[in-house]
């Protein structure tokens, strides 16, 4: 592959999007990053992992921590800005790669390989699917839903200037119910070849 | 007039909320709810025209005592303090210059190697330098160099930085409180009420001075432990970079450090020369931007104006509660509640400000408290320097509790936790805290025994 191509994956919970993001990974021989680079970032940086996933992907303290220019003591925006960080040296080097979340389609604009892609899913389909990873009732699961959704939106929009899944800051916002995940993602790959030719 | 206090103390709280909030960026929200105050509440509620002049203030600008004072100037507190604007802008292009030419990267690697790296000489050098430096830089940048420079000593030299950083932070406000210049609530408190640099020093600067010697003590105390294990590790100096290495350009370098030397000398002689501070802030952003040559447009560049912009909406706002009355209000509830007692009233400046600090920012808190302890000294015939004293040390010092409380601790614990040593609420209070509450009562029990 001589083109870099870096696909960002942001999701709604429950809509397969991290699913989806694994199985583009694997077909077009791409690394994936998640939450597996924090384990990077922790060796570097000799803390704990598990330290560093608390703080991962979510909004910062309001009351206990405070910002004074680029200056940040939230562990909540100092572990984004190390993944940012991360994501910016990766794609620096020319590495291709699929990345969940992060915000990377804010933080890697303005790289010519990144595709930036959306997934939406019908409520009742990832109530399911949430019930069903779970073992949840539909009550708990829909309340993990909006719990984790309303984490990533305000992570998003903290960093972003645009808002958490507007469609006209994505290359594709698609609905994987529709079509079912599998499906979903074949269709992502045939957009993703003809990007990358 | 009711209606526009109250809606003078609603844009207050609204400012400070969304100050904390962090949503928007903080010099919008105060020049926003300034313009507010100028409008709703000067112009529609009040109907008083000389209220939105008085508080603009751009009169005082055009007068020659704002330059020059031959005598004892005591400048008026309502409105926008302009001199406090033009001392920070002033001093933030120097700094700039300095940090240009590689001075306190230089300053921090030479005493380093003056005391062999030893981690123990280190730690207390390092807190002094803090102090000193703090006294006439601001805090901010004083720990932005100190806390990267401990780090990547920490790295080579194989100790953990975050004692060091930790105590680096609280002498950085410490040594803030010591001097005019060293914190903003200072400059505020003397340009507002009109006290000389030699004032501060022979009040605060004594509190501040007693004040780090236990400092000193104290982290030493609580650190020991890490600091001996360290002391033991072998050090090849030869493998450590020079303190040269620093310097960028030679010859800004003995210029910035020209500017640095005079920028002192007339901050300490200013009450006998007569040159104001506004006027050595405009000489030496002035030389340092003449002698900078082709850089002189990227150091206009790099200064923060946003916190220019925070003080003048500031002012605004508290020059809506003071010309609505609300704070001759709390004044006159301070006096209630001490019976006129100055003890009392030193007390509970000291430690309303000190807790007020450890969580809100203290510059809107020192802005809002100036017209109160004013008022207060006039209105129960005690004196104002001492109330001013308890407020200056309580403001300064108070914001050494907590990680947020001061710009220092939010920037040294972000260096920290960027390098890999994240420094959590419970890490941070465990020494900062029992030290901030030993020198607030240290400068009361000052203050009690010279002036009550």
């Amino acid at each position: 592959m001589g083109k870099q191509t870096i696909i960002s994956v942001s999701r709604e919970f429950g809509s397969c999007g991290h699913r989806i993001a694994e199985r583009l990974a694997k077909n077009l021989e791409l690394k994936l990053y998640d939450r597996n680079m924090l384990d990077e970032i922790a060796q570097t940086k000799k803390i704990k992992v598990e330290y560093l996933e608390k703080f991962e992907e979510r909004p910062r303290n309001l009351i206990l921590s405070r910002r004074v220019g680029n200056y940040s003591n939230s562990m909540e925006e100092i572990v984004a800005d190390m993944q940012f960080e991360y994501l910016r040296e990766k794609a620096e080097s020319g590495e291709s790669f699929v990345v969940v979340g992060r915000c990377a389609e804010t933080v890697l604009k303005g790289y010519d390989g990144l595709i930036s892609i959306f997934v939406v899913g019908d409520k009742d389909k990832k109530l399911s699917r949430v019930e069903e990873k779970y073992k949840l009732n539909e009550a708990e699961a829909l309340l993990k839903m909006r719990r984790h959704d309303k984490k990533r939106k305000q992570y998003h929009n903290r960093h972003s200037d645009f808002k958490w899944g507007d469609s006209r800051n994505y290359d594709i916002c698609i609905n994987s119910s529709k079509l079912g995940w599998e499906r979903t993602e074949e269709l992502l790959e045939n957009y993703i070849r003809k990007r990358m030719k | 007039m009711l209606v526009a206090q109250i809606l003078a103390v609603a844009i207050f709280v609204i400012m400070f909320l969304l100050i904390v909030i962090d949503k928007i960026e903080r010099h919008h929200i105060t020049l926003a709810c300034g313009l507010f105050v100028l409008v709703a509440v000067f112009g529609i509620a009040m109907r008083n025209v000389d209220a939105i002049v008085e508080t603009l203030n751009l009169r005082s600008i055009f007068t020659l005592n704002f330059w020059y004072a031959a005598g004892e100037a005591e400048e008026s507190s309502a409105g926008i303090n302009w001199s406090t604007i033009i001392f920070i802008a002033g001093m933030m292009i120097m700094v700039e210059g300095m940090a240009k030419a590689g001075f306190f990267r230089w300053l921090c690697m030479r005493l380093a190697k003056l005391v062999h790296y030893k981690p123990i000489p280190l730690f207390v050098t390092f807190m002094i330098m803090s102090a000193g430096l703090a006294m006439f830089i601001d805090s901010i940048t004083v720990i932005l160099f100190l806390a990267a420079v401990t780090v990547e000593l920490a790295k080579l030299l194989k100790f953990d930085p975050v004692p060091m950083i930790l105590s680096e932070i609280f002498c950085a406000n410490l040594g803030g409180s010591a001097t005019m210049c060293g914190d903003p609530p200072n400059i505020i408190i003397g340009t507002s009420l009109g006290y000389s640099f030699s004032d501060f020093v022979t009040n605060t600067g004594i509190m501040a001075g007693i004040s780090l010697v236990l400092v000193v003590v104290y982290f030493f105390f609580v650190y020991r432990k890490e600091l001996m294990t360290e002391e033991s590790a072998a050090i090849d100096p030869s493998t450590l970079p020079d303190p040269k290495e620093a310097i960028v350009s030679k010859s800004h370098f003995a210029i910035s450090c020209v500017i640095f030397g005079c920028a002192v000398v007339m901050l300490v002689t200013h009450a006998q020369t007569g040159l104001t501070v506004a006027l050595i802030g405009m000489v030496i952003a002035v030389i340092t931007l003449f002698t900078s040559g082709k850089d002189a447009l990227d150091i206009l560049k790099r200064v923060d104006y946003k916190t220019l912009l925070f003080f003048v909406g500031l002012f605004m706002v508290v020059g809506g509660l003071e010309q609505t009355g609300i704070l001759e209000i709390i004044a006159g509830f301070i006096g209630e509640v001490s019976g006129g007692n100055l003890k009392l009233m030193v007390a509970i400046i000291i430690w309303v400000s000190a807790v007020a600090s450890a969580f809100v920012d203290n510059i809107p808190f020192a802005a809002t408290m100036i017209p109160v302890i004013k008022s207060l000294a006039a209105a129960q015939g005690v004196d104002l320097e001492t109330l001013a004293w308890a407020l200056s040390m309580g403001t300064d010092i108070g914001g050494s509790a907590t990680p947020i409380g001061a710009s220092a601790n939010v920037v040294g614990t972000s260096v920290a936790a960027k390098s890999g040593h994240p420094i959590g609420w419970g890490k941070y209070c465990k020494s900062a805290a029992p030290a901030t509450i030993i020198v607030i009562t240290v400068s009361m029990l000052f203050i009690f025994a010279r002036y009550c």
